[in-house]
């Protein structure tokens, strides 16, 4: 348990000038059949019944605003997000006149700034001001940091902000955007992987000793049946349809946050890291509605950009990235080039497996951190899926002059699984055995701890029931439905389950009321209530002076993209955020006696849980293709996922999660790809028409089963994690159903028409 | 290029516009979309900015009933016309049976493409009605029942990153039927 | 995007006064490929002359059993039509192909005509491309040019037509109606699109403040049978990678009639004459249909990366002829 105590002695930020203190209005109570009433549309009428909008750049009142200051209600996300009440990060309007800044990208992937012309900008109506490192404030953080906006001319890849404007308008901001000139200095860049690139290090590698790689390698030359294969995958985005944007505001002399993240305590400190200001200045809030995957739930430039330039403007400002500007800016998953060996014996027992990884990352990351911004290797999948008696596994790392890539997984995550899982495909096919008994002759006794026998299994067998697996002809290329091949494939996935650490914030303010500020995006009320009496006894006072504030504050919100996780009789809430509020609520009680001493000061104590390591989550995804044999059309007429839950309390809530997930695998599978553009850096598809996700049509049937697993139910609000189990296994099942429909073997993602077109069977 | 800025002038016009049934005069940019003016002009942010391009779906509306990109089309177009947002679907203080269909099926995931989904379905059941075909629709034949084939291809124009399609359609079929 | 004037003219003569009078000026239909260039900052009209609302917005039936189709008429209506989905299927179809239903309901048929291509260097104002800037080069050529053209471009542009219409009108002898400076005048759609050349600037004939009024489709056969098919790298909502478009009359085993355009492969819809040449008078046999395909694109020399188009957009036009034939069997 951690506990940080705040003396609120310094300035706080002000809560008068009209910022809505809270996302959800009491809109669920409000619902027509809740017999509550609707709002009347936002506007003012003039006498003859017309609604009257301000002259050129002028906005209507404030109407936004006005919407946000009611008190929050139940649990009452749902129905604001089918009314377009519901409020995004961008959509947050103080009183005060907004001003939209809009960043300015590096067009070289590698060199410095020499110059920005800003005076001729300036000159265009309802200019507020041009930044760049020739005039932006000093940020308290090194240079060569990601976050650190224009701290230094130095450019290490395309699309890096160099640059902003800021104006009243947003047709301004973004004409001259467009228009400011940047005079670069570039020098040669370098974008491109290869496992045999000589800048490439090895970051990390199996312990020598008994599993060493000669060992491997000799298990490996003398198997029955030994496979060498490599498998590439391409970048990925995000792409969450809610851009990442920022509303920022400077009040007194503390800064209010209004930001897509959802990791609002990682938000707060570092805006107060780079403005060199106390946690206690900086409330970053994050609206209940929003994108809670990959790249959002780290700070990201839009964020610093809002605050730097509602410093020097004086001025709230929005920051609403463009789908264009996200792909240099928001993170992405590294390309990988990924060699699995594996040997078996003639029985199909693994004996040996040998997996060496190689990713990029920026010139800028910092090697020590290890590989893949978000954590390296981990704990490899392989290790809890099968017993494999001897294991080698290198992962390699490529300094490029490329922005630094996140949400890498690997090993867990799509990418590994799908190497790992197409592999283990090709060798049941080596071995001439069915792909789901392979798995299960292979699984770890039982004993072991974090075992996959029992989940695995069981998830293989339950989706084999229910997917019709029995019978099935193992000959690829020999189904057919008129011109289409049809086949079925099976993929294997576990996931660690760990939950965010919860915390709580607990505040002693003027009135005399306590407080209590949760990153739970919503809460029923029963548990609001069974908190507000936990944090009313260890603080010893009435439960009237208590309030349970939810929304993101100073904690690290998670949620989205769930449904609500609402219904259930367990009290997931009180468990999850109790421990935290009676620890805060102590370290508040023993904070009292200052109040005593300095009267009317506010007092604020927090505390956070330890995440606690729960083990692997299991899953089994089973898919059927059917490959057009004239185009080499991909189609997934149906995807079945079997997961291991635990007890989870609302399992359609997490059924919807899981499908999600799944789909995105799919689109991942079939249509996406980052292309990295060699000659002049950077990404070259950065729209969504030429970055493709898959849309209502590739996706017809995706289904989840849940089953009661050993460990222990997957937090509802670690979305994150979730999405890694439900996606992980979606490429190899997709990919091993489209060797057995055609007997082509696509290694290499997307699978497109021009991996299989002109090589399908004639006639 | 000084010069050059300064000839330039921002060029705005008056617009008379019906939003949900509110009738409004305001004053735009001729460069505002009817995305922009939806959200930061009219305070009416459920039409969502998910690309500004016409490649997402999240800002769709429905423009004289039809549903459209608010984002590909100019605010100085539309003297004149009728839009219903997201707010306006629940009229007369009756939610719209396509919001109790999204909720009743959890078709919700993070929200952002919810509003745009809805007035895209909304757009479906019309177009049926009207004898609009799809691309699956059998040919030349009327159009059929909405079935999950057809409301899928039918609603392909709107992405939704959380994957909620499955539950969207389903929720749309469940409406039309 | 710059700023910009906006004009709505209540007839023709207007329209075409505005653009004549304005050289920054331009036509606007429902905007949805122009405003989103403009966004981009490909093109920075000054004025804008908005001809969504001329009265050029139905399509008419002639006399002789053909069509003019209004350049107004928007996607979902052409293809909402029934003497449309009747009579001229692959044009139904093609039209349904359109990106998505929101963009069907926006955007209209001469709009369509003129969308610019979708090549990734063309909308990166940031990058060199000849046809945005004559001599700046083209990236694509040894860039990323997975979809872009196998035949028909020139060394200075590789870029293919995205028009789903086009291809469609294309296989249909459709003309284009075009009030001008000059007047009045008709120029077949397959005369209309130019090649690139050392100039890819310009994609068609037309001149500044040439109006587009409507496209005249001939009388459909009564025996003949027609079909658009087209491949994307997603199933729905996407460009085409690859299309065809087929107009087959077969009468006691032979082919009586038979036009073909291939989308996708060109800078403009790309007639298969060559394979029309090889099924004239041919017996409709999966034999026959495969060696006409055979021999389109007619000349093709494919790229690094996109020569998978040549057997895809050969294989989706034997089946089609097969599919049709059979349909008329
Ligand atoms: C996401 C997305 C997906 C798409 N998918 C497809 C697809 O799959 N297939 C496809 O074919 N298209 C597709 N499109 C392109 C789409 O823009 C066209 O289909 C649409 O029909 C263009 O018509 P518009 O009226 O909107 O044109 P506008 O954008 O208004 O105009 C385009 C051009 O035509 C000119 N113009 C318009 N009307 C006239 C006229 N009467 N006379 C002379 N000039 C005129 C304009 O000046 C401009 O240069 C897609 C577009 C988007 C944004
Ligand atoms: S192919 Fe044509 S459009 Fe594309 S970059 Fe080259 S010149 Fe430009
Ligand atoms: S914002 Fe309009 S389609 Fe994406
Ligand atoms: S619910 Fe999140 S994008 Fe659809």
């Amino acid at each position: 348990m951690h506990t940080d105590r705040t003396d609120r002695r310094g300035h706080r930020p002000g809560r008068g000038a009209g910022i809505p203190e809270r996302a959800d209005d009491a809109r669920w109570r409000d619902a027509p059949w809740n017999g509550g009433h609707r709002g009347e549309g936002a506007g003012r009428r003039d006498g003859n019944g017309w609604h009257r909008g301000e002259p050129d750049g002028g906005r209507d009142g404030d109407r936004r605003g006005e919407r946000g200051g009611e008190r929050d209600g139940e649990w009452d996300g749902e129905w604001d997000k089918v009314t377009g009440r519901a409020r995004f990060a961008a959509e947050y309007s103080p009183r005060a006149a907004l001003a939209y800044a809009v960043p300015v990208q590096a067009t070289i992937a590698r060199g410095e700034v020499r110059n920005v012309d800003s005076e001729t900008i300036l000159t265009l109506p309802g200019m507020l001001a041009v930044l760049w490192h020739g005039n932006a404030p000093g940020l308290g953080v090194p240079e060569d940091s990601g976050l650190a906006l224009f701290q230094s001319p130095k450019v290490a890849y395309r699309g890096q902000f160099v640059a902003a404007v800021v104006a009243e308008t947003l047709e301004t901001a973004y004409e001259a955007a467009a228009r400011v000139r940047v005079d670069y200095a570039a020098e040669p860049h370098d974008v491109v992987l290869r496992a045999d690139h000589p800048r490439a290090y090895r970051a990390w590698e199996d312990a020598p000793g008994e599993d060493g790689r000669e060992a491997v390698e000799r298990a490996l030359r003398e198997a029955r049946v030994s496979l060498d294969l490599t498998y590439t995958t391409p970048a990925y985005h995000h792409n969450p349809l809610e851009p990442h944007s920022t509303v920022a505001v400077w009040e007194d002399q503390g800064l209010v946050i209004y930001d897509s993240c959802p990791g609002a305590a990682a938000v707060r400190d570092t805006l107060a890291e780079l403005f060199t200001l106390p946690p206690s200045l900086v409330r970053v809030i994050t609206p209940d509605a929003g994108v809670g995957y990959g790249g959002a739930a780290t700070t990201r430039p839009q964020t610093v950009l809002a605050a730097i330039a509602a410093q020097v403007t004086g001025r709230p400002v929005q920051v609403t990235l463009t789908r264009r500007q996200m792909f240099a800016v928001t993170g992405y998953r590294t390309p990988l080039v990924q060699r699995v060996r594996l040997g078996a014996d003639g029985r199909g027992r693994l004996v040996a497996l040998g997996h060496d990884v190689v990713e990029q990352t920026s010139t800028t990351a910092d090697p020590a951190a290890g590989p893949g911004a978000a954590g390296g290797p981990g704990r490899p999948v392989c290790e809890v899926l099968y017993d494999v008696p001897l294991r080698h596994r290198t992962h390699t790392v490529v300094p490029l002059d490329v922005p630094a890539p996140s949400w890498s997984r690997t090993q867990g995550d799509l990418p590994g699984v799908f190497a790992l899982e197409s592999a283990i495909d090709e060798l049941a096919a080596a071995c001439g055995l069915d792909p789901i008994e392979l798995r299960l002759r292979n699984l770890p006794e039982a004993d072991r701890p974090g075992s996959a026998a029992a989940g695995l299994a069981a998830c293989l067998r339950a989706g084999a029931e229910r997917f019709g697996w029995a019978g099935r002809d193992p000959a690829p290329g020999v189904r057919r439905d008129g011109r289409w091949l049809v086949g079925t494939g099976v993929a294997a996935a576990a996931y660690p389950v760990a939950q965010s650490p919860a915390e709580a914030t607990v505040r002693l303010d003027a009135d005399g009321r306590f407080r209590v500020r949760l990153a739970a995006p919503r809460m029923r009320p029963e548990e609001r209530a069974a908190l507000t009496t936990i944090a009313a006894v260890v603080l010893g006072v009435t439960p009237e002076r208590v309030e349970i504030e939810l929304g993101g504050e100073g904690g690290a919100a998670a949620g989205p993209p769930a449904p609500a996780a609402a219904g259930g009789d367990e009290p997931e809430d009180v468990v999850r955020w109790g421990m935290p509020v009676v620890r805060a609520c102590e370290a508040l009680a023993a904070m009292l006696g200052e109040r005593e001493a300095h009267p009317g000061v506010p007092l604020e104590a927090r505390a956070r849980a330890d995440a606690p390591d729960g083990g692997h989550a299991f899953g089994a995804q089973f898919a059927e293709a059917r490959v057009n044999l004239d185009t080499g059309e991909v189609r997934v007429p149906r995807l079945l996922g079997v997961f291991t839950a635990g007890s989870a309390a609302d399992a359609d809530a997490l059924r919807a999660r899981f499908t999600g997930a799944m789909t995105l695998g799919l689109s991942m599978t079939l249509c996406e790809e980052g292309e990295l553009d060699e000659r002049w850096g950077g990404f070259l598809n950065q729209d969504l028409s030429h970055y493709l996700l898959a849309t209502f049509a590739d996706a017809p049937d995706v289904a989840a089963l849940l089953l009661p697993g050993d460990g222990p139910a997957p937090d509802p609000a670690e979305a994150d994690r979730l999405t890694g189990l439900g996606t992980s296994g979606t490429a190899a099942a997709i990919a091993n159903a489209v060797h057995h429909a055609t007997g082509i073997r696509v290694r290499d993602l997307p699978i497109r028409l021009d991996a299989l077109v002109g090589r399908l069977p004639t006639g | 290029m000084t010069g050059e800025l300064h000839t330039e002038r921002v060029r705005s016009r008056t617009v008379r516009l019906t939003v949900n049934g509110v009738r409004h005069h305001v004053r735009v940019d001729t460069r505002t979309s009817l995305l922009d003016t939806l959200r930061e002009r009219l305070g009416l942010t459920g039409a969502k900015k998910g690309c500004d391009h016409g490649e997402c779906g999240t800002c769709t509306v429905l423009v004289a009933g039809r549903r459209v990109y608010s984002c590909l089309t100019l605010t100085v177009a539309l003297d004149g016309a009728e839009v219903t947002t997201v707010e306006g679907l629940a009229a007369g203080g009756e939610p719209h049976p396509l919001q109790r269909a999204f909720l009743a099926h959890r078709a919700v995931g993070c929200g952002y493409c919810t509003p745009g989904q809805l007035c895209a379905a909304v757009g479906v059941l019309a177009e049926a009605d009207a004898g609009v075909p799809s691309a699956v629709t059998p040919d030349p034949a009327e159009p059929p029942a909405l079935d999950l084939a057809e409301i899928r291809e039918r609603m392909s124009g709107n992405l939704c990153r959380c994957g909620c399609y499955g539950r969207i359609a389903a929720a749309i079929a469940e409406v039309a039927r | 995007m710059r700023p910009f004037d906006y004009e709505r003219p209540w007839n023709i003569d207007a329209a075409l006064a505005a653009v004549r009078d304005t050289p920054g000026a331009m036509y606007l239909g429902g905007g949805t490929n122009l405003i989103d260039l403009m966004r981009l900052g490909v093109l920075a009209p000054e004025l804008l002359v908005d001809v969504s609302r001329l009265p050029f917005d139905r399509v008419e039936e002639t006399g002789d059993g053909g069509l003019v189709i209004g350049a107004a008429v928007r996607s979902a209506d052409l293809a909402s039509h029934l003497g449309v989905r009747r009579r001229y299927p692959v044009l139904a179809q093609a039209a349904l192909s359109v990106g998505s239903a929101q963009i069907r309901n926006m955007g209209t048929v001469a709009g369509n005509l003129l969308q610019r291509t979708r090549c990734a260097y063309f909308t990166d104002v940031t990058k060199p491309c000849n046809k945005r800037e004559p001599g700046s080069g083209c990236p694509a050529v040894d860039g990323v040019h997975r979809n872009l053209a196998v035949v028909g471009y020139s060394p200075s542009c590789v870029a293919t037509h995205p028009s789903d219409l086009a291809v469609a009108f294309a296989a249909l002898d459709a003309v284009v109606r075009i009030e001008g400076a000059t007047g009045p005048r008709r120029v077949p759609i397959t005369a209309f699109y130019r090649d690139p050349g050392d100039d890819p600037r310009q994609d068609t004939v037309l001149e500044h403040a040439d109006l587009i009024t409507g496209i005249e489709v001939p009388p459909a056969g009564a025996a003949a049978h027609s079909a658009y098919r087209k491949v994307c790298d997603r199933t729905s909502f996407a460009f085409a990678v690859v299309s065809v478009a087929v107009v087959l009359e077969v009468t006691a085993g032979a082919v009586r009639d038979c036009r073909i355009a291939l989308g996708g492969v060109a800078p403009k819809p790309w007639r298969a004459e060559r394979a029309e040449e090889v099924l004239y008078g041919a017996d409709a046999t999966e034999e026959n249909f495969a060696r006409a395909a055979r021999t389109e694109p007619a000349g093709a020399r494919p790229l690094r990366d996109n020569g998978y188009k040549v057997p895809l957009v050969r294989n989706l036009l034997t089946r089609t002829l097969i599919d049709l034939a059979k349909k008329g069997a």
